[in-house]
């Protein structure tokens, strides 16, 4: 049992994985899952620009994309992700169906917080003479902005979560480690290292994302 | 300045409720300069009505005409153009709470294509005006319902609307925030030469600023004209809410109902009654308030004594332009629809309530 001096510098390139794949998939999440969560919000009956038939078609893409079970999901989109990347494995591979899987979450998180805005600050704001993509960006957005960064952190853990399962099918990072060598192994030790470490991050991510909101809603 | 001709706006019917008109043919008129009020109950259409002004609600027929612009015919950017010189204020001041109380004001400035030299000094300006320089950085949560207020006046003043629609902009304050708030609407009124249409279900509000009112009930305009005027006449459905006639139930005698303004005052009446008729004469109810800058009031008489003069008498005063009449006990003022007025067709309480609501289109 005294290999830790090898496997130590591996968990710790496992980490840095795991942090890479969550890193990206939750900036190309935020990109895409925000300006979703928008639309959805702003398409809904009696919102500031609805649209009844864009409204249920998103919230059918929305749905679905959040009712399949993740580990099918990875599956499901290899071939869209050996289109994008050229391999499904590997952490690159893996931030396609990450993303995939976390935009919809997030763009009902967003679409949640957005709601939560009072109608009559946007109205206000239409006596202003304002057009709907201001009211999007100077009130809906900045209103909702302690709310959007709870979201966006409970969209970063599920990522975390989502990223260990795609260690199932090779994706690299702290979950496939802990498969490979905890599990096929049966190195229980391992495996009760990288869930440390997974609790760790998470709680690390956590505490950032919860001081910022605050921070955000009393500044 | 404003301008509404035969306006409709009725709400389609949903799932929770039926259709509801919520404006029936409403035909409104306001001077350059002048101080209007909307008063009725809730459900009235009174909130709709503001509402049209600026097209936040289209009306389902009808014009709206402000400063010589039919925005009903304004396609949107015509409209975005046309409300930025209509500002506009409102129960809940509808700040926003990611900014302070100059980040607000300079809102609007930001939205017209302002740049920040010209708008940071307009913003103090305006946040000077309305008596909260000191208050520049505070938010909204840190401040009272009547800086709320102030703050929200100063952000609908900030791109020089020439119409201010103050949509029950005092309803949620106390007494002395009222004070102060409908103060500071006179006094930017005056110097900024503002039309202001201020909707409201106070009739104290009324009375404190406004120039000219105008009555609704069930989507119509019932009563309305020059408060002075109104007050003159003794069968205004306003002027009995303006300032409701003196109750003298359980009184015996015959009763004279005196009304009293600047131009007509009561001493006359007293004088006939008491010393060329010898009546005893007796204050039995009646208030004098200032509406409109101007002192109006209706005390009612218990005369005792009457040998069949005093209706000639009454006859000679009305003539010299005295406001006098006999009333029964109780029932000083004719009820517009008391007996032979037909029974108001049954409409549910909610319903009302939704026709006055903001988000009733949502």
């Amino acid at each position: 049992m005294n290999d830790w001096s090898r496997i130590a510098p591996q968990l710790v390139d496992a980490t840095g994985e795991t942090l890479y794949m969550v890193g990206v998939a939750t900036a190309l999440t935020v990109l895409l899952g925000v300006p979703l969560g928008v639309l959805l919000t702003i398409t809904a009956p009696g919102a500031l620009a609805p649209h009844p038939l864009v409204n249920r078609l998103l919230g059918l893409v929305v749905n679905l994309g959040r009712s399949l079970p993740f580990i099918i999901l990875l599956v499901l989109v290899a071939p869209v992700t050996r289109g994008i990347v050229g391999t499904t494995i590997g952490s690159t591979a893996t931030i396609v169906p990450l993303t995939i899987g976390a935009v919809p979450f997030l763009a009902r998180l967003v679409e949640t917080s957005l709601r939560e805005v009072a109608h009559g600050k946007v109205e206000a704001t239409l006596a202003m003479g304002a057009r709907r993509r201001d009211v999007v960006r100077t009130v809906l957005l900045p209103e909702a902005l302690p709310s959007l960064v709870a979201g966006v952190t409970v969209t970063v853990v599920a990522l975390i979560s989502y990223s260990a399962m795609a260690g199932a099918i090779g994706g690299g990072g702290l979950g496939d480690f802990a498969i490979r060598y905890g599990y096929q192994q049966f190195r229980t030790d391992i495996t009760l290292a990288t869930v440390v470490l997974l609790l760790v991050v998470v709680q690390l991510l956590q505490w950032a994302g919860d001081r910022w909101a605050r921070r955000l809603a009393t500044s | 300045m404003i301008e509404l001709s035969d306006v409709r706006k009725v709400f389609p019917a949903r799932r929770t409720a039926g259709e509801v008109v919520a404006l029936d043919g409403v035909s409104l008129s306001v001077a350059r300069g002048e101080f209007a009020g909307v008063v009725g109950p809730s459900g009235s259409g009174k909130s709709t009505l503001a509402r049209l002004v600026n097209l936040l609600e289209r009306p389902t027929s009808g014009t709206v005409t402000v400063d010589g612009r039919v925005l009903t015919d304004l396609d949107a950017a015509g409209v975005r153009e046309a409300r930025r010189s209509i500002g506009m204020i409102f129960q809940h001041f509808n700040l926003l709470d990611s900014r302070t109380a100059a980040g607000n004001v300079e809102h609007p400035l930001e939205l017209a294509g302002v740049g920040r030299t010209e708008r940071r000094r307009r913003v103090a300006e305006l946040l000077d005006l309305v008596g909260l320089a000191d208050r520049h950085a505070s938010r909204p949560a840190q401040l009272s319902g009547g800086q709320k207020q102030r703050v929200a006046i100063a952000r609908a003043l900030a791109a020089r609307p020439s119409v201010l629609l103050c949509d029950e902009a005092t309803s949620a304050l106390d007494p002395a925030s009222t004070t102060g708030v409908l103060e500071l609407l006179r006094q930017v009124r005056a110097e900024l030469g503002l039309t202001v249409l201020l909707i409201t279900h106070e009739m104290s509000v009324v009375r404190a600023v406004c120039d000219s009112a105008v009555l609704m009930s069930d989507g119509r305009v019932v009563d309305g004209g020059p408060l002075t005027e109104v007050l003159a006449r003794p069968d205004s459905a306003l002027a009995a809410q303006l300032v409701p006639a003196p109750a003298g139930s359980g009184v015996g005698g015959d009763l004279v109902l005196v009304t009293v303004t600047d131009a007509i005052p009561h001493g006359a009446v007293l004088q006939t009654l008491t010393a060329e008729l010898g009546l005893s004469v007796e204050v039995v109810g009646g208030s004098v308030e200032t509406v409109a800058g101007r002192r109006f009031g209706q005390l009612l008489l218990r005369v005792e004594g009457d040998d069949g003069r005093l209706d000639p008498a009454l006859a000679r005063l009305r003539a010299g332009g005295a406001l006098v009449e006999r009333t029964a006990a109780g029932d000083p003022r004719p009820q517009p629809d008391a007996d032979d007025a037909p029974p108001r067709p049954h409409r549910e309480p909610d319903v009302q309530r939704l026709a006055d609501a903001p988000d009733v289109q949502r």
